[in-house]
């Protein structure tokens, strides 16, 4: 695709933030934010965890109240008292956790709020009708308005939120990270709606930590930094990185991967022979050597995180052997006793106790090797704890502190701290970056070779392909439940592995 | 969900509120019970100027309160742990009739309080393997065994009170230690018992990682259904320990014995602080819980106020200890958020 010319009708500014401050008892959340959306945009908004985000959409959305500044929407000054309003004044926002009843209907979720009635009757073949328009106009009409959104993969439900937009006829949609819950296919799926909604003059508000997905579909990027506007305005598919990183760091961070180190043959640790799985994995031969890190290359759905949790253990498999150092693996407790360690892809409902502090999560796995007599030592553990913490960089250090306080990439490597502790031989590591933003990424990359230096096998699943390739020392890619290829890191590149997950069908039509 | 880091002063700030909440929480529930005092005090300001009834009414809020607290310190492993036990008074009904039955008269107090534990101890871990192995829910396995376990009393005991003459069972209520009532002793060894299990054992931290987040839990290598089956089998024993307690103060034992103590139970542990959902939750809390019903109990009886006002009260003081503690935690959540 050629990058298009700047819109004739993009010149008109519908929102415009000047000077905006949002305090809460004991922190500035926003301290001077400056936006400009123009009609049929697509405004990128880039930050690191903690630089006010989430506030900012939530102050657009009616959930917090600005104390401070300027807000005009479409020329009024603008101070939405509840979401209701915002709604009623076209600005939707689709949050990450999209907010959708599950039990309900697709129409019904779509008009939640403010269901078309008669009489107090729900008017529910208009409502369905209704929405079979909009989803047609989302390029979805097939799907049919009265299933229950239960039965939809994330991507649908996606579309189910912004159908609900759509019914409010939103002048502007505020994303927040919505690739984060879809695969590659959907979100090119997703960037064709956004097209099409630009094309209808419609502002779109894109959050994203993903910097290829803001080149891609982006206009103009605004750039946030402890609660203030950094850099405004900047042309999405032109400013180069280093600056978008140094503007969001303040710093300049090479989004950078450490060296490859070289590996001496050894035998393997983790031998996986033919393990199969009805509808989830086929005759999946692996292996995984002392201090070698593997990656696994998929999409979502293809099977990757089934086979992961297999291979720990906690599902059964229909056939096939998963061997750790010569000893068959059959059951979860025997895994971890193994020395056999993971950080599951939902770091928050399958591995933290998020209200328990930092230590006790750290030592969710060991604690019972600490004890004597089944005593607890808490101070032994706390010890332990906290040498784990300088090991990994964990910021806040504060052992004590409740894991719901800390950042994404700091949650995350209290879960690798966890295996850390335990003499964990063999770790396996699904997605171990979602929603990390960039600083923590690159301290994780070097928490995980550093892990491999020290001899602990890491068997490692991504959804981004420059992530498997930059990290793993052997790729694994995986189609459809059965692995397609394998291949040392440095003799495949993106493109093929790309190409192999896609198997070429589905970025036919699209242009590179 | 918060994802992001809030700055260092807020989370200094929500760090001690985490940590003194259970504290605050504790000092809420005696600040009910002072206040429950002061209104004994005041309505009945001639009984409270005789020392030495003082000192034996509050002797007798312990007392009342020993077998239901003992109750409440396994129901309060049970719902942190993620669970719930709606069988707890029909399990000390099948344990105080068994223990009771001719049969298990003639081996002595040894034999009746070891025939109450087990039989406990057993109900306890029928309902463990139904919920953990069975996969059903908690709330419907122990309430089919509610009905059962009462079922079974009334057919061993033939709908009979039976008469305990067994005098070393029987003294258990009126022997006193050091001028205090050896239930109310009893009381004391489990709820430390219970203290220490809960904070300073690898029971206690498997019994909140298993209630907080069991996939979690689950993944750590921890055996959740062994562990369930045992806090099963621990709310179980508290009942045994509990039937042997009412069946001396009553002298005998019969099938409706402790009737509606599971809700008792359980209404104790939640005011006292413990979650519904699992998770979190504090020994000295429900124990207290169990103090504040005991002395309105007292309170009214001492008014001869009818037991229905008495029971309109409770309900009206569980829903006010939820709302206040909703609202507690909602601070603390939105706290968290900036």
């Amino acid at each position: 695709m050629t990058i298009p010319a700047p819109r004739e009708s993009s010149e008109d500014v519908v929102l415009r933030l000047t000077d905006v401050v949002k305090t809460f008892p004991g922190v500035r959340a926003l301290d001077g934010v400056q936006l400009e959306v123009r009609a049929g945009e697509v405004h990128c908004l880039l930050g690191q965890n903690g630089a006010g985000k989430s506030t900012l959409i939530k102050t657009l959305a009616g959930v917090h109240h600005a104390d401070g500044g300027e807000i005009t929407w479409l020329g009024e000054p603008f101070a939405p008292a509840t979401p209701q309003a915002a709604m009623r004044a076209g600005i939707a926002t689709i949050y990450q956790e999209l907010d959708l009843v599950d039990d309900l209907s697709i129409a019904e979720n779509a008009f939640l709020g403010h269901e078309q009635t008669r009489f107090g009757f729900t008017k529910r073949r208009s409502t369905a009708s209704r929405t079979k328009e909009i989803l047609t106009r989302l390029g979805h009409g097939e799907i049919p308005p009265r299933q229950a959104v239960r039965s939809l993969p994330a991507a649908g439900k996606q579309i189910v939120s912004m159908a609900r937009a759509l019914s409010h006829d939103a002048k502007l949609i505020v994303m927040d990270e919505p690739s984060a819950v879809l695969a590659h296919d959907e979100v090119e799926n997703l960037f064709r709606i956004i097209r099409e909604l630009t094309a209808e003059n419609i502002a779109v508000i894109y959050i994203s930590h993903r910097l290829e997905e803001i080149r891609e579909i982006g206009d103009r990027v605004t750039v946030l930094k402890d609660g203030r506007t950094t850099a405004a305005n900047l042309p999405a598919r032109t400013t180069p990185t280093r600056d978008l990183v140094s503007k969001m760091t303040g710093r300049t961070i090479e989004y950078v991967f450490p060296p490859r180190r070289t590996l001496e043959e050894k035998p393997p640790l983790l031998v996986v022979d033919g393990l199969t799985r009805e509808h989830e994995f086929a005759d999946v031969s692996l292996t995984v050597a002392p201090g070698e890190i593997v990656g696994i290359a998929g999409l979502v759905g293809s099977g990757r995180s089934e086979l992961l949790e297999t291979i720990f253990g906690a599902r059964r498999p229909d056939s096939g052997t998963i061997t750790l150092d010569g000893k068959r693996i059959r059951s979860l407790g025997t895994a971890v006793r193994k020395g056999m360690g993971m950080a599951p892809e939902e770091r928050k409902s399958q591995a933290l106790l998020l209200d328990e502090p930092i230590y006790k999560n750290m030592t969710l796995s060991s604690f019972s090797g600490f004890a004597r007599a089944g005593f607890t030592d808490a101070a032994g553990e706390r010890k332990a704890a906290e040498r784990t913490a300088d090991q990994l960089e964990l910021r806040p250090r504060d052992v004590m502190r409740p894991v719901r306080t800390l950042s994404g990439g700091n949650q995350q490597k209290v879960v690798v701290g966890r295996w850390l502790l335990g003499d964990t031989r063999l770790l396996l590591l699904d997605e171990p970056t979602r929603g990390v933003d960039v600083g923590a990424r690159a301290e994780l990359y070097q928490v995980i070779q550093g892990l491999a230096e020290n001899g602990v096998g890491v068997l490692l699943v991504s959804s981004e392909v420059p992530e498997v390739l930059g990290l793993s020392d052997r790729v694994l890619v995986m189609r459809e439940g059965r692995m397609i290829r394998e291949a040392p890191a440095d003799q495949i590149d993106e493109d093929t592995v790309l190409d192999l997950v896609m198997a070429g069908s589905l970025m036919e039509g699209e242009p590179a | 969900m918060i994802t992001e880091t809030a700055p260092p002063e807020v989370q200094k700030r929500s760090q001690r509120r985490h940590i003194d909440d259970n504290v605050i929480r504790n000092l809420g529930l005696v600040g009910v019970l002072i206040l429950l005092i002061v209104v004994g005090i005041i309505t009945k300001p001639d009984l409270y100027s005789d020392p030495t009834w003082v000192k034996n009414n509050f002797l007798t809020i312990l007392q009342q309160a020993s077998a239901i607290g003992v109750v409440t310190v396994g129901m309060t492993f049970v719902i942190i742990g993620g669970g719930i036990d709606l069988s707890v008074g029909a399990i000390i009904a099948l344990a105080g009739v068994w223990a009771t039955t001719l049969a298990t008269q003639s081996y002595g107090a040894a034999g009746m309080i070891f025939t109450a534990l087990v039989v406990g101890i057993c109900v306890g871990l029928v309902n463990g393997v139904l919920i953990s192995y069975g996969k059903l829910v908690p709330f419907i396995a122990t309430l089919a065994m509610l009905v059962a376990a009462r079922g079974l009393a009334a057919q061993i005991s033939g709908k009979q009170t039976q008469v305990s003459a067994n005098t070393t069972i029987n003294d258990i209520a009126s022997t006193k230690l050091l001028g205090i009532p050896l239930l109310v002793w009893i009381l004391a060894l489990v709820v430390a018992a219970g203290w220490v299990l809960l904070n300073r054992t690898t029971f206690g931290r498997r019994t909140v990682a298993v209630g907080g987040n069991p996939e979690a839990a689950r993944l750590a290598g921890i055996n959740i259904k062994r562990h369930t089956l045992l806090l099963y089998a621990l709310s179980g024993l508290c009942c045994g320990i509990a039937a042997i307690m009412l069946t001396s103060q009553a002298t005998s034992a019969q099938a409706a014995m402790a009737n509606l103590y599971e809700l008792d139970a359980i209404a104790a542990a939640i005011i006292g602080g413990t979650l519904l959902s699992g998770g979190r939750g504090t020994i000295i809390g429900a124990l207290f819980g169990v103090l504040v019903f005991s002395t309105i109990t007292n309170l009214f009886a001492i008014n001869n106020l009818s037991t229905e006002v008495q029971n309109m009260v409770k309900g009206g003081i569980i829903v006010l200890a939820v709302l206040i503690q909703q609202f507690r935690f909602r601070s603390v959540t939105q706290l968290l958020k900036r």
